[in-house]
């Protein structure tokens, strides 16, 4: 037994969980409901923004920008990793460009972004796009670079096209690469997404929390919050399952 | 070999798999063999890597079915000999030749590494080996075939993951046999097993080698293996050949018997006194 596993094991029944403390600092008075108000009230807050649609519609219209905006972004960020892992002239011309890029804050252009879009979709899509494309490009390129070059000669000498080489050697080769890019990528859509909305939107999950400030309610605020996290968790679950749909060759990824 | 793979399509009746190795072998002998090697010619060839010339001069005939043993200290030439055979590198000067209807599919190459692609399953990495024909409708039967010829039909749908180290080398072996090559360039394939495995995988080489007829060209650092294997061994020292022995001990050999082992003192004798000469060590 590794070390970490016998950390898991002894410390999980026995360490407090934060959503336990919480309820109970509530009702004991501990924590003052102006600074955070008690898991009951955020319940109701949900529940009276779910019956008035509003919450569903915010949801939808935020889970919306989030997944076009990782589309367009990680399948451009996909594009220039296989184009640039594959070719040299292709590197060349881009790849000292896009690292230049990368090195600029991209919620650093929320000003000129505004300037060129408004407060429209497309400026969020554009945010959005624009963070999800380094982390999937960069561990495309990183995939593909790294696959064993033994495996491509061995697959060169038993005749394969430049087609299948793709398909069958350096595509699954870069994929548990790829998947760490995707990973990456989700974490940023989101942060991407919430700062975005906060600045500039009519509509979304940072707008209403945004709202709700101006009317001091709170519960809303934490309730917008505790969405993102379990949003976040979800897309993280999602591209798990993913990752163990594809990679069940993988030794890490087989049931013991 | 056709007629036995015809047992394994689906509606076929269920036929014992031991009876259809037995029989597409004896096909085998009956129809293609004894001559489905192809020869071998090697005239005055060269190689160099910029300045470092690794081989000075090659002049070699291979007649078609023999096994060749290549051994010499590391670093004398005989992986970049194996791999000129097998295309992978360019020729200096000089040329080799297979005869005249030879594919690219005839010359096959195994490695010390299986280099099985861990994400497909094990039938699926013979498949590869059939090169241009992996699409063809029998290509599953003929990997199913070649996977019964080294003893590892019941681990077709496995990943590579879970194989030993001798395992994933039958597998390679089998890679290597599905397109039924008529020359198979083996560089040093056992140098990373155990002793026992070792001696299991010389057994099955030797096996294959005899039931397929294929020409044999195997690279390896071990005297011992060379001499139970081989038909000739030749010793290659600075890029030429130095010497060229010839096993005429009859098969099936005994391991550790005297014979052997007298002509694997000689091969040794003549490469440690060549190692004095130089002072490389």
């Amino acid at each position: 037994m590794s070390i970490i596993d016998s950390i898991s094991r002894v410390s999980s029944p026995k360490l407090p969980r934060v959503h336990l403390i919480w309820p109970r600092a509530c009702v004991t008075g501990f924590v003052s409901a102006r600074v955070l108000p008690a898991p009951s009230d955020v319940a109701l807050a949900g529940w009276k923004l779910l019956l008035s649609g509003e919450l569903v519609r915010n949801i939808w219209v935020s889970f919306w920008r989030a997944s076009v905006g990782f589309l367009i972004g990680g399948s451009i960020g996909f594009s220039f990793g296989l184009a640039n892992g594959l070719s040299q002239l292709s590197s060349k011309l881009t790849d000292t460009t896009l690292q230049m890029v990368r090195n600029i804050p991209h919620l650093a252009l929320i000003p000129l972004v505004i300037l060129w879009f408004g407060i429209d979709e497309s400026a969020k899509l554009f945010l959005v796009a624009l963070g999800v494309f380094f982390p999937i490009y960069l561990n495309t390129l990183h995939g593909i670079r790294t696959v064993d070059p033994q495996l491509i000669e061995m697959g060169r000498i038993y005749g394969m096209t430049d087609g299948e080489l793709f398909r069958r050697v350096i595509f699954p080769g870069a994929l548990p690469s790829i998947f760490v890019g995707v990973r990456f990528a989700l974490g940023i859509m989101w942060l991407t997404l919430i700062v975005a909305e906060t600045i500039a939107a009519s509509s979304g999950l940072g707008y209403m929390a945004m709202q709700a400030r101006e009317f001091m309610l709170i519960d809303v605020v934490v309730l917008s919050i505790l969405i993102y996290a379990l949003l976040g968790k979800l897309a993280d679950s999602a591209s798990r399952a993913l990752e163990r749909l594809t990679l069940s060759w993988h030794p890490a990824f087989q049931k013991h | 070999m056709q007629e036995a793979l015809r047992f394994l399509s689906p509606g076929a009746e269920p036929v014992d798999r031991a009876d259809i190795v037995e029989h597409a072998r004896s096909l085998q002998r009956g129809s293609e063999a004894p001559s489905r090697g192809l020869s071998l010619t090697i005239r005055g060839l060269r190689k160099s890597f910029g300045d470092n010339e690794v081989l000075r001069g090659i002049d070699l005939h291979i007649p078609a079915g023999q096994s060749v043993a290549i051994v010499g200290r590391s670093g004398c030439g005989k992986s970049t000999l194996l791999r000129l055979i097998a295309g992978l590198e360019t020729i200096t000067a000089g040329t080799i030749s297979l005869g005249d209807d030879a594919r690219p599919e005839d010359v096959r190459m195994m490695f010390q590494e299986p280099r099985l692609l861990p994400w497909a399953r094990v039938l699926s990495n013979v498949e590869v080996g059939l090169g241009r024909e992996r699409n063809s409708p029998d290509a599953q039967a003929r990997a199913e075939s070649a996977l019964i010829e080294v003893g590892l039909a019941e681990k077709r749908t496995q990943w590579p993951a879970v194989l030993s180290g001798g395992q994933k080398q039958r597998v390679a072996l089998a890679r290597a046999l599905v397109s039924q090559p008529r020359v198979l360039a083996f560089d040093e394939p056992l140098g990373a097993l155990d002793a026992l495995t070792r001696i299991s995988m010389q057994r099955l080489l030797e096996r294959v080698w005899h039931d397929q007829g294929f020409t044999a060209i195997l690279v390896t650092h071990d005297v011992a293996e060379a001499v139970a294997l081989a038909d000739r061994v030749l010793v290659i020292e600075d890029g030429r050949i130095a010497q060229d022995f010839t096993v005429d001990i009859p098969r099936p050999r005994q391991r550790g018997s005297a014979e052997l082992a007298a002509l694997e003192g000689a091969i040794l004798k003549n490469l440690l006194e060549g190692k004095e000469d130089t002072s490389d060590l």
